[in-house]
């Protein structure tokens, strides 16, 4: 029994149950729990100030230094509105769905490394009163799984929000959601697929050890497409522009949370910046390497700079830092993509999603999986540069069979006469 | 521990399993379903199924009872069922009979197979163990099993599309 639901952590592996062990584990649900709030609340100042800048305005600036505590105003604020419920709407279901959205986001964190040693071959634990642990709360053998499952029960927050609300705009939104979420749930799994055949395991400390420099990180060494339709894929799931049609304000009024007010609506919202956090989190360890530094050479410099490792300084903490500094550049990125690309239309969402990102994510999986079977049985240079023409080719010839019968496809609308 | 983690799956099982017949709203009746699939992973993960219980969280709660929401909401069927209209009288005493034979069945087959495993077989647990063993199975001694359910799916998708597709030829739009 001890094994099998407990198999996550080495901390947990010691007979002697002392409260030293439950105080760790306690210690880190807590400290997951603020991180993963306080981390949100900035998120939300972070996105505001940027987009601002973006646009040539102030943004929030009244609140505490630079508005930092403007969202904790608009929190408490949020908090004490009056609590609406619909007339029309499905009573329990309204009430549950919120939670649906928030809970998955919070669990999330729970198998992200947020730390710990992997330089040199380290396995990436520490030492934390005397016991052998990980920075993160569980590794699951199956961690990276874990993710799919929980943004897949996203889904049903969004989802049910909409349908529960028992109005027009709100069910339109969580249609499109569910749709959306679906479909790019496939590409999403196709690209992760295409990693998981280079690492060779679920557990994401394990995947965070197998990239140990940076021709290893898998961005590189997977080929950088399977980054791309991961990325893409999930803006998707997010729902963050440009695929933000699911709370398209100038379609939908609110989306899924129009028949939403006060704390009700601060957990979707909370829910949502928050994923974006822990998602960016899981590019990172998926492609970047987690808390894997960024190493410039063998550079040495007494003790502040060793291995190449420039945070080196900071010691145990040196992984933390470089997990935090790489999830900032994805935020950045999210909150650019916000502040620059237009929505894309119903129709172009899903051509987009099923006829380019899922075969370009499957073509490029079966492509590896050519590359490793060749890596696995011989060991020269020569038949891998064999398969990578033969892939090559076969990319191109399904490629052009591929847009051939889409073609067709076009054609064959047209003659029709489709709608769009 | 195992005890109470049997106990609450299980009155989480039935409790879905309960609602999924009883209640009269179609979409409470699958919401009820996600209960029981996964009071069936919390199961699964009991027996150091971790591979089994993820997939059942992503392929049944996060696909296939999301399909049935979907289906649900875009045709607007959320509306509470009249059970007094009958469009098909012998389906009730034919439920009744199908389904006693059913449960007759799976506990026979509960029966007999709890000796089958000495006690305290240990449980391959650790690592990847689960996740090889599947794929041993499914991509050596069940290779064609597997594959012919694939093709299976393909044709009937391929099927639906062909069976849904309207040919418009001119006039009406």
């Amino acid at each position: 029994m001890h094994t099998a639901l407990l198999a996550a952590d080495p901390l947990l592996d010691t007979d002697d149950w002392w409260w030293q062990v439950l105080a760790i584990v306690a210690g880190k649900v807590l400290a997951i729990f603020v991180i993963g709030l306080v981390g949100t609340m900035f998120m939300v100042w972070f996105e505001r100030k940027i987009v601002s800048g973006m646009q040539n305005r102030v943004g929030p600036n009244k609140a505490g230094p630079f508005g930092l505590l403007q969202t904790l105003a608009d929190g408490t604020k949020l908090f004490f509105k009056e609590d609406l419920l619909p007339d029309k709407a499905d009573k329990w279901v309204f009430r549950l769905s919120p939670f649906l959205a928030f809970v998955p986001a919070f669990l999330l964190w729970s198998v992200i490394p947020l730390g710990g040693d992997f330089t040199n071959g380290n396995d990436g634990t520490v030492e934390m009163f005397g016991y052998e642990t990980r920075v993160q709360l569980v590794d699951l053998p199956i961690g990276i799984l874990l993710v799919l499952a929980l943004s897949s029960i996203g889904v049903y927050g969004i989802m049910l929000a909409g349908w529960a609300s028992g109005s027009k705009y709100p069910l339109l939104g969580s249609v499109r959601a569910s749709a959306q979420m679906i479909s790019y749930e496939a590409a999403l799994g196709l690209s992760l697929a295409a990693v998981l055949l280079m690492s060779g395991t679920l557990s994401t400390a394990g995947i965070v050890q197998g990239q140990d420099g940076f021709l290893n990180w898998n961005v590189v060494a997977t080929g950088f497409i399977p980054f791309v339709v991961f990325l893409i894929a999930m803006t998707a799931e997010l729902n963050r522009p440009p695929f933000d049609l699911v709370e398209a304000e100038q379609e939908l009024v609110g989306g899924f949370n129009t028949e939403y007010s006060s704390i009700r609506f601060a957990l979707f919202f909370l829910a949502e910046f928050m994923n974006v956090i822990t998602m960016s989190a899981i590019m990172v360890t998926l492609f970047f390497g987690g808390p894997q530094p960024l190493k410039l050479g063998d550079l040495q410099l007494g003790g502040i700079v060793e291995d190449g490792n420039i945070f080196a300084w900071a010691g145990p903490l040196s992984g933390t830092i470089w997990v935090v500094l790489k999830t900032l550049a994805f935020l950045y990125a999210y909150v650019w993509f916000r502040a620059t690309l237009p929505r894309l239309r119903y129709d172009q969402l899903m051509d987009f999603g099923w006829k380019l990102l899922i075969p370009i994510a499957l073509g490029w999986f079966l492509v590896l999986a050519a590359l490793e079977m060749v890596r696995d049985r011989y060991d020269g240079w020569e038949p891998l540069a064999v398969t990578v023409v033969i892939s090559l080719v076969v990319l191109g010839i399904a490629y052009g069979l591929f847009s051939l019968a889409l073609g067709v496809a076009r054609r064959t609308r047209e003659k029709e006469g489709a709608a769009y | 521990m195992e005890l109470i983690v049997f106990v609450i799956a299980s009155a989480m099982v039935l409790a879905g399993a309960l609602g999924v017949v009883l209640r009269s709203n179609p979409v409470h009746a699958a919401l009820s379903l996600v209960l029981t699939l996964f009071g069936i992973a919390v199961h699964f993960v009991a027996l150091g199924a971790h591979f089994l219980a993820a997939v059942q969280v992503i392929v049944y709660a996060g696909a296939i009872v999301v399909l049935f929401l979907f289906v649900l909401m875009l045709l607007g069927i959320d509306k509470s069922e009249d059970l007094s209209i009958e469009p098909f009288p012998i389906q009730r005493p034919l439920a009744i009979v199908i389904g006693a034979g059913l449960a007759g069945l799976v506990i026979a087959a509960a029966v007999r197979a709890r000796d089958a495993l000495p006690e305290g077989t240990p449980l391959e647990s650790g690592g990847d163990s689960n996740i090889k063993q599947l794929a041993q199975n499914l991509f050596s001694d069940y290779v064609f099993a597997f594959e012919f359910t694939s093709v299976l799916l393909i044709v009937a998708v391929a099927g639906t599309v062909m069976l849904t597709r309207k040919e418009k030829k001119g006039g009406e739009s």
